[in-house]
């Protein structure tokens, strides 16, 4: 599989908590291709933080390779991996998103101001945030809202919003309908992937919710894709 | 943007950032206040007398020469004799020589008897004549000259009559010998504006009937009687001198001082002014030094709210690390925050600063003949506000350090 086809690899990485050695993980491989769709199911306590973290560079693994669209995340500086997961990365958590006190506008924009090639992308910030909201069924007065005086399901769209704006190939979606109703998430769900597929953006959700699998391409297990690696490392 | 958001997170916070900015704005204005009262006073001083180049009295301090014979301010402890007096109005260095006489009051202001040269001679403000603004100077015997303070605070106008009480605070009233208010002086920001100017005979006069500082029983000259007596002094409290040529200054003083007759002092109001400056710097360190402690603790202040802040802003800084802000992002947000709140503050010091000015300057010049102008900041004021806000900037570093770490370690898991 060459470079063209793969967004996000890991490979043979091992990782275990400093001071905690009763607790590590070990990936094998785990390959997403661009434009996919894929859910991770695991239960709380699986490693899912420790694999996202992996992956958004903010811990670095003691020995294999996690690449991040062509870039071994290892081999940069602290402060290249944060512009880089600025670039690359689009990301939705499960619950408290958004600057509450700034207003929705520039909780949108917001990632663009640490990533200049998103940013190129982007002429017009203030529309395409108006576009967003607009393809994400969020009426476009939200935008001079306070983030913070937005309902929760209201919030996840404008969360949305901000890991699809630039177009990032990767957005990684750790539990965002959680905290949302049956309804609710479906059809987040479904506006979230109409915006990706327009860029042929690749999609991780991670969830514990394996109702949800019907709407992805692809469907892993946790225990499949990572070993927790207890006792001595 | 970054902008936008450090004031939102403020905003967001107004109530404990309003507290800390009113803090700092406080602190700020009572620093400004004191260096406004203490450049306003040596200001005032200095401009109280100019163009006399010696004072002459009985020998004491100079310090204490100069504090009784032009602020006013304590009471002389022996006097010159007449004769020393003429003995050097006609020295040939003198070119002029006004004589003072202190020790009555009227009401609560001081009775000065003195020649009508003083007010060709006594100037202020860097050579400031007085000015009347009403009236004229002393012709009569029993006329009286009185300054701005006294008429305003009296209620006085042109011929009404005045009685003068012997010493500071007696009850004991030269009432058989009213003046006359023959002028009133313009308003001149010096202890002159609360001074009665009679003659020099006129305070002999009102002492005919007098011996030992109590009044001989039964005992009453009528006025007329008193016009026609030499009315010669005995004594003066003070002479301002002014000397033909500046080089003769020196020479004068030194003979002064070695006077056989009499142990006289004369001192040179610049130099008394400088030794008084010694004296009060000790205090005026001290006050700068309190108000600048009280800056100090306003910052301390805006630092604990920081720190204190940082928990429950775990979320927005984890927030700003997974969109790609470096940690020194947060540390830069979080000291621009700490400087517009020492900036804000600093500014609405220096408004509070000229609000506390309009309401109290009138106070403080009718409660301490101060008198403090209201002026664009000066550039000292400048470099004050600006320390303040470097100061903030440097304080802040403690607790944005301290986020910094935190950030490096939270990473972007949001801790709630």
């Amino acid at each position: 599989m060459n470079d063209q086809d793969t967004i996000l690899s890991l490979s043979d990485v091992r990782y275990s908590w400093p001071g905690r050695a009763s607790f590590g993980l070990h990936v094998p491989q785990l390959t997403l291709t661009p434009g996919e769709t894929v859910l991770l199911l695991g239960e709380s306590g699986s490693g899912k933080s420790t694999l996202l973290s992996l992956i958004y560079g903010t811990i670095v693994a003691q020995s294999g390779a996690v690449t991040v669209a062509g870039t071994d995340i290892a081999a940069v500086s602290p402060s290249q991996r944060d512009r880089h997961r600025a670039e690359k990365i689009g990301l939705i958590f499960q619950q408290f998103n958004l600057l509450p006190f700034a207003s929705v506008r520039d909780n949108i924009t917001l990632p663009l101001q640490f990533a200049p090639d998103r940013r190129r992308r982007v002429p017009a910030p203030g529309a395409e945030a108006r576009r967003l909201c607009n393809a994400l069924g969020l009426p476009p007065q939200v935008l001079d809202t306070r983030a913070g005086a937005l309902s929760v399901g209201q919030q996840q769209r404008v969360a949305a919003a901000r890991a699809l704006i630039g177009t990032p190939p990767i957005i990684i979606a750790d539990e965002p309908t959680s905290s949302l109703d049956a309804a609710t998430q479906t059809a987040f769900l479904d506006v979230l992937f109409q915006q990706s597929q327009a860029h042929n953006t690749t999609v991780l959700m991670v969830s514990h919710d394996a109702r949800l699998s019907p709407q992805f391409d692809r469907v892993l297990h946790m225990a499949d894709v990572a070993q927790s690696v207890r006792g001595a490392p | 943007m970054i902008w936008r958001l450090a004031l939102g997170s403020l905003a967001a916070r107004a109530l404990t950032v309003g507290m800390t900015i009113l803090a700092i704005a406080l602190s700020v204005a009572l620093f400004l206040g004191v260096e406004k009262i203490r450049t306003g006073a040596k200001a005032s001083f200095a401009d109280t007398i100019s163009g006399t180049d010696l004072i002459i009295g009985a020998r004491s301090g100079s310090v204490q020469l100069l504090l009784y014979s032009v602020f006013r301010i304590g009471n002389a402890t022996n006097n010159m004799s007449w004769q020393s007096y003429q003995d050097i109005a006609a020295r040939q260095e003198v070119d002029w020589i006004v004589p003072i006489s202190l020790g009555d009051s009227h009401r609560q202001f001081r009775v000065m008897g003195t020649t009508p040269a003083f007010f060709d001679r006594y100037k202020f403000r860097s050579g400031q004549s007085l000015r009347f603004q009403d009236g004229g100077t002393l012709d009569d015997l029993f006329d009286a000259v009185i300054g701005a303070d006294v008429a305003k605070t009296l209620g006085y106008q042109i011929d009404d009559p005045i009685v003068v009480a012997h010493g500071l605070a007696s009850f004991t009233k030269h009432d058989d010998q009213p003046f006359r208010v023959a002028g009133i002086l313009k308003k001149t920001g010096t202890p002159v504006d609360r001074t009665v100017i009679v003659s020099l005979r006129a305070i002999e006069a009102i002492h005919v009937d007098w011996q030992r500082g109590a009044k001989i029983q039964g005992q009453s000259t009528p006025a007329d009687v008193i016009r026609d007596m030499p009315l010669e002094p005995q004594a003066v409290t003070a002479a301002l001198v002014g000397v033909k040529s500046r080089l003769q200054v020196f020479g004068l003083q030194r003979t002064i001082n070695e006077y056989p007759q009499e142990p006289l002092l004369a001192i040179l109001p610049g130099v008394a002014l400088q030794e008084l400056w010694q004296i009060v710097g000790i205090a005026e360190t001290a006050l700068i030094g309190v108000s600048a402690m009280v800056v100090i603790t306003a910052l301390m202040g805006m630092m604990a709210t920081i720190f204190s802040s940082l928990n429950e802003r775990r979320r927005e800084m984890a927030i700003l690390r997974a969109m790609g802000a470096r940690p020194r992002v947060i540390l830069g947000l979080l000291v621009l925050e700490a400087a517009v709140m020492a900036a804000v503050g600093a500014i609405l010091g220096l408004a509070l600063l000229y609000l506390g000015l309009l309401i109290g300057q009138p106070i403080v010049d009718r409660a301490f003949g101060l008198w403090l102008p209201i002026e664009a900041p000066t550039l000292r004021e400048g470099w004050t506000l600006l320390a303040v806000v470097a100061a903030g900037v440097i304080v802040s570093m403690i607790p944005a350090l301290r986020a910094y770490r935190m950030s490096v370690a939270d990473g972007m898991i949001v801790r709630i």
